[in-house]
């Protein structure tokens, strides 16, 4: 210690020795190596979100296409319920049309293993189209119907061909006549708009997300509803009202605290009280869209607070100044001034909500549901709980479509992320 | 004034919000149950959708015990009409569903399910005995006469007529029914099969011996050669084809679906097959049951024909669909009693005499 000069001693540095030169390159070193780190860590996230996407893709982009068949169906008028056209035998009408198209069928069971080469989905799209316009009957109309997922997978090269009999899922004599359809030019690969369109269904080339997107919409429309105003109510209160003493500070913490909460308590909390308290429906988007707004609440608040808070106070007393009262102060200038902030905030704790899994399992919202739900509380699934019902599906034609679905998913969820910075950067403002 | 309008149109949706979820009236039937028999109730739900062009049932996967305690919650609106399961009722579940006013049950045996031992068909195919598994996958095995922890690393180990490999398994988490299913059908009569155990039987009368064999031979080992894989059977048909040394139990419908990739281990010579699973030479099989609430008969629209399709021979029947899912039909004339005992709506006689 006593060899360090006194305060007002003024000290010559010799700053081109070699000791002040190491000094001043480690010091670029250490800020170069900080440089790297960060670089380094950028890269390394950009690695694994390339490595996510790009399995997601090779796996997945095969559901994006489904392989059809375009056959003409003979529409007898005899094997229909003229009174009635939804009764009626189509599917004996549309295996006859699609085994006629093969030669090499000689026994019945032959007919039967053709047969399933056809999707099950193609007599109800014969037995709609006829009931739409009965005047089809009596015709021969051509249709396109999708292949039955086994001839899929086949046509889009998952399954071997080349593999012993026993080793696939199809036999040599469905390869065969599946080569005679192809030789015909009768099988095609168009794009798979049924993912979009379609409800689910326990056949992968006919099931789709449009159940579980109405379910997600309708969820995050009342998760919307509750926690918006009330995220915002909540966060003037506690930023421009409420004193601050103990109980405030007792109330911040809670709010941080919720926000941290596992989701999965939360669907304990819906099931518990939403369920069988109040006896809400199971598997309804309204029991969904309230355990989200659970979770969103936190969120909404936290972010509307910081906006407030990012109002400069110039305003308030200008406002105040001129006579404004505190309702006029806040409603006509602050709050206004915040919504860009808030709105950022909601659409981040929606896209949050959007991806949540746990609590939706919990209330039911992981039901097998053939039809696209048609209001609140109708039941429907949610899509990361589509996903999690066909990751868990025996069938082929799955794998891909689980895959599909989260590649959805990511889609719906970058677009609400990139509506939030647009929001950010058009209206925010730099004071 | 933006914002004024903004407010109000929030509170206009939340009031819709509100009006809408009263209105509760069901017009869909409800299932939920077994993971195992999701897979063909879901079959029946959409065909019946599509026959009769009704709202299709909501079925939900919520494993053997979760659903019958939804189930058994009581009868109403409110309340599940039928529920899935892959091992019969429980006298508790019974006691349950008798407590919440749920007495008039139908029980329907509607196939079976064949578990299976499967391996990547790169892999070593095995020819195991149940003692065998017993012995690999255990938590506590007889040595010398005594129990101790589970010594065996490879199957070699286990018995020298095997391949010198390691033990590694994969294996459905103990919430599961499929490991219920597996506990009981191939750990309990593997230990049946070994010495040890089979000496205490003479020693025991029949229900301390039940006893016994319940409590020493439920535990799956938890030092690394049985691997706990979660419920979800695709990521070990994954994990099996990356790992052609590992090994898998799931239900003989994921084995039937992944032929391509999957091998069966045989269970005494006989490799599962829709035959050797319905005849009962394959030895790891159980039923599967679905259980039908009758007070909701004639309530919720469309209970009746549910349950008329679900039994219906394009169903359940050899041809039928459920078949082509993977189950395993039963014989002629049980399913003919099957048929009527579910279209009469006859009450469940397990545990009432």
């Amino acid at each position: 210690m006593s060899d360090l000069p006194a305060i007002n001693q003024s000290v010559t540095v010799d700053w081109s020795s070699e000791k002040a030169q190491r000094r001043v390159r480690r010091r670029y070193g250490a800020e170069r190596r900080l440089k790297w780190f960060g670089l380094g860590a950028i890269a390394m996230a950009l690695l694994l979100l390339g490595v996510l996407v790009t399995s997601l893709i090779s796996v997945g982009y095969t559901a994006f296409v489904q392989t059809h068949i375009t056959l003409p169906v003979f529409i007898d008028a005899a094997k229909i319920n003229p009174d009635d056209p939804f009764k009626g035998k189509y599917r004996p009408m549309v295996n006859d049309a699609f085994v006629n198209m093969l030669s090499g069928i000689d026994s019945k069971a032959d007919r039967r293993l053709a047969a399933k080469m056809l999707s099950r989905g193609a007599s109800l799209m014969l037995r709609n189209s006829v009931v739409d316009d009965p005047a089809q009957m009596g015709k021969t109309v051509t249709f396109t119907f999708p292949m039955a997922d086994p001839i899929d997978q086949l046509h889009k090269g998952v399954t071997p061909r080349d593999v012993p009999e026993d080793q696939r899922r199809v036999s040599d004599k469905e390869i065969a006549w599946y080569d005679q359809l192809v030789a015909r030019g009768a099988i095609s690969k168009p794009i798979a708009w049924s993912l979009i369109f379609s409800a689910d269904s326990r056949f992968p080339e006919l099931a789709g997300l449009a159940g579980a997107i109405m379910g997600s919409f309708y969820a995050l429309l009342v998760c919307f509803l509750i926690s918006f105003p009330m995220g915002i109510a909540a966060a003037v209160y506690l930023e421009e009202f409420a004193p601050k003493n103990k109980w405030t500070d007792i109330i911040e913490v809670n709010i941080n605290n919720l926000a941290a909460v596992p989701s999965v308590v939360f669907g304990l909390l819906g099931l518990a009280v939403f369920l069988q308290v109040f006896g809400l429906p199971r598997s309804a988007p309204l029991v969904g869209g309230l355990t989200l707004s659970l979770m969103t609440l936190p969120t909404i608040i936290i972010a509307t607070r910081a906006s407030l808070k990012a109002v400069p106070p110039s305003i308030r007393e200008a406002a105040l100044g001129v006579g404004a009262s505190k309702h006029q102060v806040i409603m006509h200038h602050v709050l206004p001034l915040a919504m860009p902030g808030i709105l950022t905030g909601t659409i981040i704790g929606l896209a949050q909500a959007l991806g949540e899994t746990a609590p939706l399992l919990l209330i039911g919202m992981n039901a097998f549901i053939t039809s696209t739900s048609g209001g609140i509380v109708d039941p429907a699934t949610a899509l990361p709980t589509q996903i999690f019902i066909w990751a868990d599906s025996p069938e082929r034609g799955f794998v891909a479509k689980t895959s599909a679905a989260i590649l959805v998913l990511l889609g719906f969820l970058v677009t609400m992320n990139a509506i939030a910075i647009y929001l950010r950067r058009r209206f925010e403002r730099k004071w | 004034m933006k914002l004024k309008a903004m407010m109000l149109s929030t509170v206009v949706g939340l009031a819709a919000v509100v009006a809408a979820g009263q209105a509760d009236a069901r017009d869909r039937i409800q299932i939920v149950g077994s993971s195992t028999v999701f897979p063909y109730t879901q079959a029946v739900a959409e065909e019946y959708g599509n026959i009769t062009g009704k709202a299709a049932p909501v079925v939900e996967s919520t494993g053997t015990g979760g659903g019958m305690k939804i189930f058994c919650s009581g009868v109403g609106e409110k309340t599940a009409d039928v529920t899935g399961a892959s091992r019969a009722m429980k006298p508790s579940e019974w006691e349950l569903c008798n407590k919440n006013g749920v007495t008039d049950i139908t029980e329907v045996l509607i196939g079976y399910d064949g578990l299976s031992i499967a391996v990547s068909r790169k892999g070593t195919k095995l020819d195991l005995t149940k003692g065998q598994i017993f012995l690999a996958l255990a938590a506590e095995v007889p040595v010398n006469g005594k129990l101790v922890a589970n010594p065996y690393k490879s199957w070699k180990e286990v018995d020298a007529s095997l391949p010198d490999l390691k033990i590694q398994v994969f294996g459905p988490p103990p919430t599961s029914g499929t490991r219920d299913a597996f506990v009981e059908l191939a750990m309990h009569k593997g230990c049946k099969e070994l010495d040890f155990f089979k000496t205490r039987k003479g020693e025991l009368d029949k229900k301390a011996f039940k006893k016994f064999v319940k409590a020493n031979c439920s535990r799956m080992r938890q030092d690394g050669p049985f691997i706990e894989a979660g419920e979800n059977d695709n990521l070990i048909v994954q994990r099996l084809d990356a790992d052609p040394s590992a090994f898998g139990i799931f239900g003989y419908s994921f084995l039937f679906e992944n032929q391509d990739k999957l091998a069966a281990v045989m269970i005494r010579g006989v490799e599962p097959s829709m035959e050797t699973i319905a005849d009962g030479s394959y030895g790891i099989s159980r039923p599967l049951f679905l259980y039908i609430k009758n007070a909701h008969r004639g309530v919720i629209a469309g209970l009746n024909e549910f349950v008329t399709e679900y039994v219906s021979e394009e169903a359940m029947g050899p041809d039928g669909y459920l078949s082509e899912r993977g189950l395993v039909v039963l014989p002629d004339e049980t399913r003919a009693q099957v048929q009527d005992a579910a279209t009469d709506s006859s009450g469940m006689t397990r545990y009432t005499n």
